[in-house]
C-alpha cells in the first residue's frame, strides 16, 4: 500500500468548517471480481467542508461516491454518515439517510422522459407529498433559478447542452435541501467557460448552504477552486491528503507526476 | 498389419485418446456452465421477485405511476390486441366452417367459434401480442434507464426503484391482460360471426345465443383470468431483463430481445400448466 501523507486540514477559504465529521470512511475495501478497486481508503469530511478526490481514471473515485450513497456496498471497512454505519442499516433507514444526500452523477442522469422542471420536481413529489401544486411549482422555479436554468423549465433533457444538464442535475440534487453533496465529475466534458461557471455555482451553493461535499474530479483547477482539501487516490488508496499547496510540496513521485501532467 | 503399421498405430493411440478426453471435457464443461448459468438466472430472478414483492407491499404506494402504466399497457395495447383478436376470429370462422361442413356439423359452428376463441386462442394471442409490444417496451425502457444511470439516480433520491419501476409495471400487466383478453375475445367473436354471416346469413343475436347455450361461468372465466398469470410473467421477465442490463446500446437491444423471447416462451410453457390446472379444478 502506498504511503499516506496526511496533512493538516486547510481552513476553508470558501466555507465555514465546524470540524465535526459528517462523512467518515474507514479502511474501505471494494473489489469487482478479481479487480480490487479500493484498497483501504480512509477519509472524513466535516460540515461546511469540500473535499476534492483526484486520481487517474479507474482508481475508484466514482466507486467511492457510490459506496457513500449506498448504491454499492463495501467488502470491508465502514462508512459513517452522521455517525451511522450505512452498511448495517435497513432499507428504510438508508432511504432516510439518502434524503440528506444530494448526488450529481457524472452524466447528470436526468430522467429523459421528463422535462427539466419535472426532473427537479421528482424527488419533491415523492418526499414532500404535503406540498401543494403551486408550492411545488414555486420551489422548482426557485431551484432552477439558483442554477440559472429558470428559462428552460419545459425543455426536455435531450434539448439542452451537457453543461445545462449538469446544472439541472445539481438543482435536482439540491431539491431536498441535503446536508451532504456528492459531485461526480461536475466539470467533465464541459468547455473551460462552462466548467468555471459550474465551479462558481458550486462555490456559491457552498457559501449559502454549508454542506459537507465530496467532489470527484480530474480537473485540478476546478479542485483547487472549489475544495478546502484534496485527496489523491492511486491504486485504490489515498496517497496524499491536504491543501493544494501541501500537495505541491509532496515528495511522492506519483503526486509530483500527477500535478505536473494536470 | 506390418510391424511398422502397428508401431505407428500404437504411437498415435494416446494422442487420439487425449483428443477424445479433451472433447469430452469440453462438452462436460459446457453442460456444467449451462446448468449453473440456468440456476444462477433463476436464483437472480427469485431474488428480484422477492425485492419487488417486498417493495410493493410496503408504503408509500406509487398510485400515479401505476395509473400511467395501466394506460401504457392497457389503452395503448388495445388497438393491436383488437386487430389480432379480429384476425383470429376470421381464421377460426373460415377453418371451422370448412371442417364442420365436412362432418355435417354446421349447427355446431357458433359453439365451436365461441369456445375456440374464448378458451384457447383469445388468451394466448393476447398474451403473445402484449408480450411483444409491452415486454419489449418495458425491457428496452428500463435497460436504457439502467445504462444511463437513471435507475441509480432514482435510488440515490431515496426512492425504491423496485417499487416505482418494477412493481407498478408488473401490477399493470397483471390487471390489464384479462381486460385486453376480453376485448380480443369480443373482436374475435364479432369478426368470426361476420365472416360466417357473409356466406350464410345468421343474426348476431342467434349466433351468441347458440354459441353460449349451456355455457357456465367456469367454462369461460378461468381461461380469461389465467391471463393475469401471463401478465405477471411478461411484467416480471421484462422488468428483470431491463433492470439487470449491462453494456450500453448493445445491452439495451439484448434486454429488449430477451424480454420478448423469454416472456413468450414462459407464457406458452405456463399455458400448458394452466390448462391442466383449469381442467382439474374447474372440470
Amino acid at each position: 500500500m502506498a504511503t499516506i501523507q496526511t496533512i493538516s486540514m486547510a481552513q476553508g477559504a470558501q466555507g465555514v468548517c465546524d470540524g465535526t465529521p459528517v462523512i467518515t470512511v474507514e479502511d474501505v475495501h471494494k473489489s469487482f471480481g478479481a479487480h480490487e478497486v479500493l484498497n483501504g481508503v480512509t477519509l472524513s469530511v466535516s460540515r461546511g467542508e469540500t473535499l476534492a478526490v483526484l486520481g487517474r481514471s479507474g482508481t475508484g473515485k466514482s466507486v467511492l461516491l457510490r459506496l457513500i450513497i449506498g448504491l454499492d456496498k463495501p467488502d470491508s471497512g465502514s462508512i459513517r454518515i452522521g455517525g451511522e454505519d450505512i452498511a448495517k442499516l435497513p432499507i428504510h433507514r438508508m432511504a432516510e439517510i439518502r434524503k440528506k444526500i444530494g448526488f450529481l452523477f457524472q452524466h447528470a442522469a436526468l430522467y429523459d422522459s421528463l422535462t427539466v422542471a419535472e426532473n427537479v420536481a421528482f424527488p419533491l413529489q415523492h418526499h414532500r407529498r404535503e406540498m401543494s401544486k403551486s408550492e411545488l411549482s414555486d420551489r422548482v422555479k426557485q431551484l432552477l433559478a439558483e442554477v440559472g436554468m429558470d428559462n428552460d423549465l419545459n425543455k426536455m433533457p435531450s434539448d439542452i447542452s451537457g453543461g445545462m444538464q449538469k446544472r439541472v442535475g445539481l438543482a435536482r440534487a439540491l431539491a431536498l435541501e441535503p446536508e451532504i453533496l456528492l459531485l461526480d465529475e461536475p466539470t467533465s466534458g464541459l468547455d473551460p467557460i462552462s466548467s468555471r461557471e459550474i465551479d462558481d455555482l458550486i462555490l456559491k451553493l457552498q457559501r449559502e448552504r454549508k454542506m459537507a461535499s465530496i467532489v470527484v474530479t480530474h480537473d485540478l483547477l476546478s479542485a483547487k477552486t472549489i475544495a478546502n482539501r484534496l485527496a489523491l487516490l492511486d491504486q485504490g488508496s489515498v496517497v496524499v491528503e491536504g491543501s493544494f499547496e501541501r500537495l505541491q510540496k509532496s515528495d511522492i513521485g506519483f503526486v509530483r507526476e500527477f500535478l505536473k501532467q494536470s | 498389419m506390418s510391424d511398422r503399421g502397428q508401431t505407428a498405430a500404437a504411437a498415435i493411440r494416446p494422442q487420439v485418446q487425449g483428443l477424445r478426453a479433451t472433447h469430452l471435457s469440453a462438452i462436460v464443461n459446457s453442460a456444467t456452465n449451462l446448468i449453473s448459468g440456468l440456476f444462477e438466472w433463476f436464483g437472480n430472478l427469485g431474488i428480484f421477485l422477492w425485492q419487488v414483492v417486498r417493495a410493493a407491499v410496503t408504503p408509500p404506494f406509487e398510485w400515479r405511476e401505476l395509473i400511467k402504466q395501466l394506460d401504457e399497457v392497457g389503452s395503448k395495447s388495445l388497438p393491436l390486441v383488437a386487430l389480432a383478436g379480429s384476425a383470429i376470429g376470421i381464421v377460426i370462422s373460415l377453418e371451422a366452417r370448412y371442417s364442420l361442413g365436412r362432418f355435417g356439423a354446421k349447427s355446431m359452428f357458433p359453439a365451436t367459434l365461441v369456445y375456440s376463441v374464448i378458451q384457447v386462442m383469445g388468451p394466448i394471442i393476447t398474451g403473445l401480442v402484449v408480450s411483444g409490444r409491452v415486454g419489449a417496451g418495458i425491457g428496452a425502457e428500463l435497460a436504457s434507464m439502467k445504462v444511463t444511470e437513471q435507475i441509480d439516480a432514482i435510488e440515490a433520491s431515496a426512492i425504491n426503484p423496485y417499487r416505482l419501476l418494477a412493481a407498478t409495471r408488473i401490477l399493470a400487466c397483471i390487471l390489464m391482460l384479462p381486460l385486453l383478453t376480453l376485448a380480443a375475445d369480443a373482436c374475435g367473436l364479432f369478426t368470426g360471426w361476420f365472416a360466417q354471416a357473409i356466406v350464410e346469413p345468421l343474426s348476431f343475436h342467434k349466433f351468441i345465443e347458440s354459441g353460449f347455450r349451456g355455457a357456465t361461468f367456469s367454462a369461460f372465466l378461468p381461461p380469461t383470468f389465467k391471463t393475469a398469470v401471463y401478465g405477471f410473467i411478461i411484467g416480471l421477465i421484462a422488468c428483470f431483463q431491463g433492470m439487470r442490463t449491462r453494456g450500453g446500446a448493445e445491452g439495451v437491444g439484448r434486454a429488449a430481445t430477451n424480454s420478448v423471447v423469454l416472456a413468450s416462451l414462459f407464457l406458452i410453457l405456463a399455458d400448458v400448466v394452466l390448462v391442466k390446472f383449469i381442467l382439474v379444478v374447474f372440470p
